[in-house]
């Protein structure tokens, strides 16, 4: 192994109480964060920063709030993409009306407006189960996705149904570079990512998994169902909130409803169950296997050479995401996270079989 | 088992290697991105547009050897109409060639709105030919925005023009409805001002039906058309929209007589699936109509028959492809023109930016190029970014589209204010600095 | 006033019963595999290109016959390459499956056939019958396709009803609906049962898509139409035939009235863009539906144990 796990006492139950108890572990994290904040920088792209990291982060955040309706509480929702939709336009209509605010309050605030929607619509799940329920957040996806399109005053009454915001600043800093851009969504993400591992560490996560993996019994022995499922979907709706808002300020810049379509929603699903239902680590692994696919898939032709035609690449883009999604499936249905976790297990032991 | 879970990690491991190194590029070359949907529920409209655009570069190519021996390279990529993929490929492409791109053409009006906010950061030109922000006509403020041919605001005023004509002068529009049976979406919300106005400069009532994307939901949209029995149906629609609401006009019994489409509604995937239902349907034409022209004797002799063509001959002469043609011969004669300036070398976005607003193509010179049955001539500027605002409307008699109306051009005394307006708001709520771009 | 709302009750009812054929094939399925097929709508989109194609160049008898073949074959194929593999997994896992199947299907149909709008020509009469002009200013205008889709859907659930009751295929499809485990005790093959009602629901698609096809054209957005059949699975019930049907009609009925009524007075309430609440109406009425019964009108009643 490439490191002795045992003999690192801890003398405080707080730091038995570590997120990474391990010291090995600790400074690999933060040598690993220190890298993205540091050593990114020096050798990124502007093609790397605005294709690749800006939205892996920004999809990280939407997965990890989506896994911990559907990963972590077992509601499945297909309503992703509206809840999105409500960060974005909340995110516009506070920086348009209040223009002095300070952009992470606003996003901030976003992120509570999407809590709120999220309240309202997950209502149905006390009384609504399983793929039901999955079928009933379509109706909020739809119904969102009409009234952004629909109510002038969201849109500021502008005639053709698309909004666009300038560039951000941080006290007084423009962020208007792909670089600074992605300092500020990586700082985001880590305290957000931070935020959910303990959430769901802790009691609240508890709770919802009780919910997850046998919601009668759970209320047999005293866990309010009624608090489990709307606070799941509370703060699902707040982390997909923001991320709808990031979405739309720093990646899209300027967007109408259909950016936040069905598609939208079945994308981030795709996210965490490749990823890994029920896990935090599996929510950045997801997004960025979905976003690098396609790109991925994009470039193959050219560079085996093979000359084909744009319509056969998109075709083809299709057919391997759906093999592809099958074969994980078929191959560890627990996702990537599982896969990291079995190499972990194995390098315990490495070099010895067992 | 183990062997299948390793099997799991090697696509994982490979996409770590994704999307990197430029591959190297020859000096001596243009690069023109090619946005395309070939594809998906728009891919019926999208391609054969597409077609005539790679077949116009090849053309280029192979018969004059490139644009004054500077050859065109040109990438496609799939943005199946979508905004979000649309402004990935533009951003993966836009560095692309000695100079990076030269202009780039979204064929979406969604695209267009995004991509109006990178432009002129990136220094790149968007033509968007008969689509766009209508009132990016104004080049002191859209400095980059090229709507060549006609905007949006164009084709309602024109179109309104010739239903009045029809009913015998505008002031008897008073009393009627029309209708806009529109995508919902940016490309089917842009005429709505200008019919607006209209509507209160005559007296007609607009009537308004927005289709969701991707606009095979009708059924409701029509039975309410014949519930409340408009006299005219303008429609705004794109891909498969088109076809289905011809279907459904057919099936409430709604007169194709009164029925118009707007430019991008009159094709012929448009009208083909409804059969002879669809005869007496009428739309505007941006200019050009359908038929094989001059330009196809050049066409056949050094791209189809050599193999090298990316359609059917036989589709060679559809509305789509020849409009196609057209936005890619507007695009290389803006290069041409300013390559006389900046020398006839790879150009930059910029240089090629000047290329368009100082694009001036008279009948002599269309002529040459063998477009002269097909566009008038064309004279773009600072303060009109348009360069033409003239067109005819066309009927499907089942078989062919047939020009049915004379020129009509498009009344500057109502559209002219609205530009300024809209203009003036746009530049006011982006902070813009207006005025023409001077190149030294 | 009276005219129009029949005219669009009628208008409504039966494009239900369309939507009604697509959720046919949904609840099949789901009935006999417990997997919630979101491929289905790819799989119309296949059958339809399939037979459109094939049409163009040969009689349509015999195109139909070889749709047929390929979505048995289709059938084959899932569930040699996807089912089998998946047996003991999770229904989330089950629908992500066939969220896999659904891309891979519409990426290969396209292949296959092409991107352009396609034509199947049923010979179905395309302008439309006025009823009772004499009552009723103008008629009430009734498509006389989509008549001709309803009987074929009635005809179609008659044939899917005597297949389930008297025939011996029937009745095991109906004992693994109701038990996997007891099924597989009493020496049912489970694979083989599996691939017969994919089989079927290929079938059903196919008429799904003959009937859509016509009237929309075959082209990529007639896979959008699953999208349309969800609420009318989730009102009537996952498992049931009837609920499909009746599902179908109340949702048809109901967001086309919905449209057609209620939207102007949004819009003049709410000072809206526009209408088009047909796309969530339906599912906002089904959601209702399911606050009262959380297992749709005519489904299961589900029986949580702890």
């Amino acid at each position: 192994m490439l490191y002795r796990e045992v003999g690192q006492f801890k003398t405080s139950y707080q730091s038995d109480e570590a997120i990474f108890p391990i010291a090995q572990d600790r400074w690999f994290v933060i040598a690993l964060i220190l890298f993205a904040f540091l050593g990114v920088p020096l050798f990124a792209g502007q093609y790397l920063y605005t294709e690749l990291l800006i939205p892996v982060l920004i999809l990280s955040i939407a997965a990890i709030g989506l896994n911990i309706l559907t990963g972590y509480c077992g509601q499945l929702s297909l309503g992703s993409g509206g809840f999105m939709a409500v960060g974005a336009y909340a995110a516009y209509n506070l920086a348009l009306r209040l223009p002095e605010t300070n952009i992470v309050l606003v996003f901030l605030l976003a992120g509570l407006m999407a809590m709120l929607v999220g309240l309202l619509f997950g209502l149905p799940s006390l009384r609504i189960k399983g793929f039901y329920l999955a079928v009933a957040t379509l109706a909020a996806q739809f119904f969102l996705e009409w009234a952004f399109a629909r109510v002038k005053w969201f849109t500021n009454y502008a005639p053709s149904g698309s909004v666009a915001v300038g560039r951000i600043e941080l006290f007084g800093f423009p962020i208007d570079s792909p670089g600074k851009t992605y300092i500020f969504v990586l700082a985001f993400t880590i305290v957000l990512a931070l935020a959910a591992k303990n959430l769901v560490r802790g009691r609240i996560g508890r709770m919802w998994m009780a919910i997850r993996d046998m919601d009668i019994a759970a209320e047999i022995i005293g866990i309010r169902p009624l608090h489990a499922k709307l606070s799941a979907f509370a703060v699902s709706s707040f982390y997909i909130g923001v991320a709808g808002a990031l979405w739309g300020f720093l990646r899209l810049g300027s967007w109408e409803p259909l950016a936040f379509d069905v598609n939208r929603s079945f994308q981030v699903l795709f996210m965490i169950i490749i990823g890994g239902l029920g896990t935090i680590l599996g929510s950045f692994l997801g997004a960025a296997f979905i976003v690098l696919v396609p790109i991925f898939l994009n470039q193959l032709p050219s560079r085996l050479g093979v000359p084909l035609s744009t319509a056969a690449i998109s075709n083809i883009e299709f057919m391997l995401f759906g093999a592809t999604i099958i074969f994980f499936l078929i191959v560890e249905p627990r996702g990537l996270a599982r896969l990291w976790a079995i190499a972990k297990e194995k390098l315990r032991l490495w070099p010895f079989p067992y | 088992m183990k062997a299948r879970r390793l099997l799991a990690i090697a696509p994982a491991a490979l996409l770590a290697a994704a999307a990197y190194a430029a591959p190297s590029w020859a000096q001596n070359e243009q690069f023109i991105p090619h946005l395309v949907y070939r594809t998906g529920p728009y891919a019926p409209n999208g391609a054969p547009f597409a077609n005539g655009i790679a077949d116009y570069y090849k053309l280029i190519n192979e018969r004059d050897g490139g644009i004054n021996g500077v050859k065109i390279t040109f990438e496609e990529c799939d943005t199946g109409y979508a905004t979000d993929r649309g402004v990935e490929c533009y951003e993966r492409l836009k560095g692309k060639g000695p100079t990076g791109a030269s202009y780039v053409i979204p064929l979406s009006t969604g695209i267009t709105f995004a991509l109006t906010e990178k432009a002129p950061i990136d220094k790149i030109p968007i033509i968007s030919m008969g689509y766009g922000r209508s009132e990016s006509r104004d080049g002191s403020v859209f400095q980059w925005n090229f709507p060549l041919l006609g905007t949006y605001w164009t084709a309602a005023d024109i179109l309104v023009q010739h239903i009045g004509q029809r009913e015998g002068g505008l002031d008897k529009l008073k009393g009627k409805k029309i209708a806009l049976v529109y995508h919902d979406s940016p490309y089917g919300k842009e005429p709505i001002a200008l019919l607006q106005k209209r509507a209160q400069m005559h007296g007609f009532e607009l009537l308004l039906y927005p289709v969701t994307h991707p606009g095979v939901e009708q059924k409701a949209t029509w039975l309410q058309i014949r519930q409340n029995r408009p006299d005219y149906v303008l429609l705004w629609g794109w891909g498969v929209m088109n076809s289905t609401a011809i279907k459904e006009a057919v099936a409430v019994n709604y007169p194709r007589d009164k029925m118009y489409g707007v430019w991008w509604s009159g094709a012929e995937p448009d009208v083909r699936p409804a059969e002879d239902g669809a005869k007496g349907y009428h739309a505007i034409t941006l200019q050009h109509t359908a038929g094989q022209f001059k330009l196809h004797e050049d066409l056949k002799k050094y791209v189809y028959d050599k193999g090298q063509g990316s359609a059917k001959w036989e589709d060679t002469g559809e509305i789509l492809y020849v409009r196609g043609l057209i936005n890619a011969v507007l695009g290389v004669e803006a290069i041409r023109t300013a390559q006389e300036r900046f020398g006839k070398k790879p150009l930059t976005g910029e240089q090629v930016r000047w290329g368009l607003e100082n694009l001036d193509l008279s009948a002599d010179r269309l002529k040459q190029l063998g477009f002269d049955s097909e566009v008038k001539p064309i004279k773009v500027s600072c303060e009109d970014h348009e360069g033409a605002r003239t067109a005819r409307m066309q009927t499907w008699d089942g078989k062919n589209w047939k020009i049915s109306s004379d020129w009509y051009t498009g009344d500057d005394k109502v559209l002219l204010p609205m530009v300024k307006e809209a203009a003036a708001k746009y530049a006011a709520e982006k902070k813009i600095s207006v005025g023409c771009l001077m190149m030294n | 006033m009276l005219g129009p709302v029949i005219e669009t009750l009628i208008g409504g009812l039966l494009t239900g019963v369309l939507y009604a054929l697509v959720a046919l094939g949904f609840v099949l399925i789901f009935k006999a595999s417990g997997v919630f097929n979101f491929a289905q709508g790819a799989m119309v989109l296949f059958a339809a290109l399939s037979l459109a194609r094939l049409s163009e160049f040969m009689p349509l008898l015999l195109a139909l016959a070889l749709s047929i073949a390929i979505m048995i074959a289709l059938a084959y194929a899932i569930e040699l390459l996807v089912l089998r593999h998946l047996i003991n997994q999770e229904g989330i896992i089950l629908f992500m499956a066939t969220l896999g199947i659904a891309y891979f299907l519409e990426g290969f149909g396209q292949t296959l056939w092409g991107s352009d709008i396609y034509k199947i020509d049923l010979g179905l009469p395309t302008n439309p019958i006025f009823l009772f002009e004499t009552v009723f200013p103008g008629g009430i205008l009734v498509d006389p396709a989509e008549l001709i889709a309803a009987i074929i859907c009635a005809v179609l659930v008659l044939v899917l009803a005597l297949f389930f009751q008297f025939t011996r295929m029937g009745r095991a499809l109906r004992a693994v609906a109701d038990d996997h485990q007891a099924a597989q005790s009493v020496g049912i093959p489970l694979g083989q049962i599996w691939l017969m009602v994919w089989a079927v629901a290929g079938l059903v698609a196919l008429v799904a898509g003959m009937m859509w096809g016509t009237k929309l054209g075959v082209q990529f957005s007639l896979s959008l139409v699953a999208l349309k059949a969800l609420p009318v699975l989730i009102l009537g019930g996952f498992t049931s035939i009837p609920g499909a049907i009746v599902g179908g009609l109340i949702i048809g009925a109901g967001e086309k009235l919905a449209e057609v009524l209620l939207a102007p007075v949004l819009i003049r309430t709410f000072d809206l863009a526009g209408g088009g609440i047909e796309n969530w109406f339906a599912y906002v009425l089904a959601l209702l539906f399911l606050l009262v019964r959380p297992q749709g009108l005519f489904g299961e009643r589900i029986i949580e144990r702890v």
